[in-house]
């Protein structure tokens, strides 16, 4: 009951560690599938050259 | 690299959409929890990465085990994409868990028996990559990797319901909460749709990466083959 009567606790700094993490993986991980994914391009259009 | 598939484009615009509107109905629809505050919010993705954690290294036994079946080897491809993919997840899973956790149980850690599975899980599939990375022969590399991964699932359900099975400080969303059970609340109707939502978004998200990712795996395999022609 003392703790409802104090209001909710101030945690708003968790909530934006939180979404930090979240956003901050998923663009991480996005960031590494485009960087994988040029590297690769290249380094096939290199093979290419090289059989020609 | 093949030209993307419009199923796919209009899968990733789907996705982005998705991911503001959950957004924004986690920031500013759901009520602030009157005990624990801000924080809770950080529940609604938080499962929502535990589920598409969890749906990875689901995909990834299935594929295992289709792969076992046919030895085709884009099963191998959707296999490693899937665990992959799941460690993402999970990992996020872990984090934001444990970013809620400080101001709720006073604690960024403890040996709790959901906390110590998820653990044991994230090492299993850790592990799966370094298997993969000590076997040259891609046959055989992705057969062990298929049938690793449909062993390692067990560590998934007994994951999923360790907080049902043991005594545990993590509350439960769905189903009766432990006696001990720290942080655990009852959800509004609004808390239970964007609570939907999330989980709806987090699938999206899960498929536009695992197709993508797929995409990369062809595409590793091609610049293989070309290596071979060129070596030869």
């Amino acid at each position: 009951m003392l703790l409802l009567d104090q209001g909710p606790a101030e945690t708003s700094a968790y909530l934006i560690a939180g979404y930090v993490v979240i956003f901050g993986g998923l663009f991480l991980y996005l960031l590494s599938l485009i960087i994988r994914t040029r590297k690769l391009i290249k380094e096939m259009k290199r093979l290419q050259d090289d059989q020609i | 690299m093949d030209p993307k598939p419009r199923l796919l484009i209009v899968i990733d615009i789907a996705t982005v959409i998705l991911l503001i509107i959950a957004t924004a109905m986690v920031l500013f629809y759901t009520p602030v929890e009157r005990v624990m505050g801000l924080v809770q919010k950080v529940f609604y993705f938080h499962v929502a990465a535990g589920w598409a954690g969890m749906l990875g290294f689901l995909v990834a036994t299935i594929s295992g085990v289709v792969y076992l079946i046919t030895s085709n080897r884009k099963y191998d491809i959707v296999g490693l994409a899937s665990v992959e993919i799941g460690m993402v997840f999970a990992l996020i899973n872990v984090i934001t868990g444990s970013i809620w956790a400080k101001p709720i149980w006073n604690t960024w850690w403890t040996w709790d028996p959901r906390l110590t599975t998820v653990t044991i899980m994230l090492f299993i599939y850790a592990a799966y990559f370094m298997l993969r990375a000590g076997i040259e022969d891609p046959e055989r590399r992705a057969r062990f990797g298929a049938v690793y991964t449909v062993v390692g699932f067990i560590s998934v359900p007994l994951t999923f319901f360790s907080a049902r099975l043991f005594r545990t400080i993590h509350p439960i969303v769905v189903g009766a909460n432990q006696p001990g059970a720290t942080g655990a609340f009852d959800m509004s109707p609004s808390m239970l749709q964007t609570f939907l939502v999330s989980l709806f978004t987090f699938s999206f998200i899960f498929i536009s990466l695992l197709w993508h990712r797929v995409r990369l795996g062809k595409l590793e395999d091609k610049v293989e083959q070309l290596k071979y022609k060129t070596m030869e």
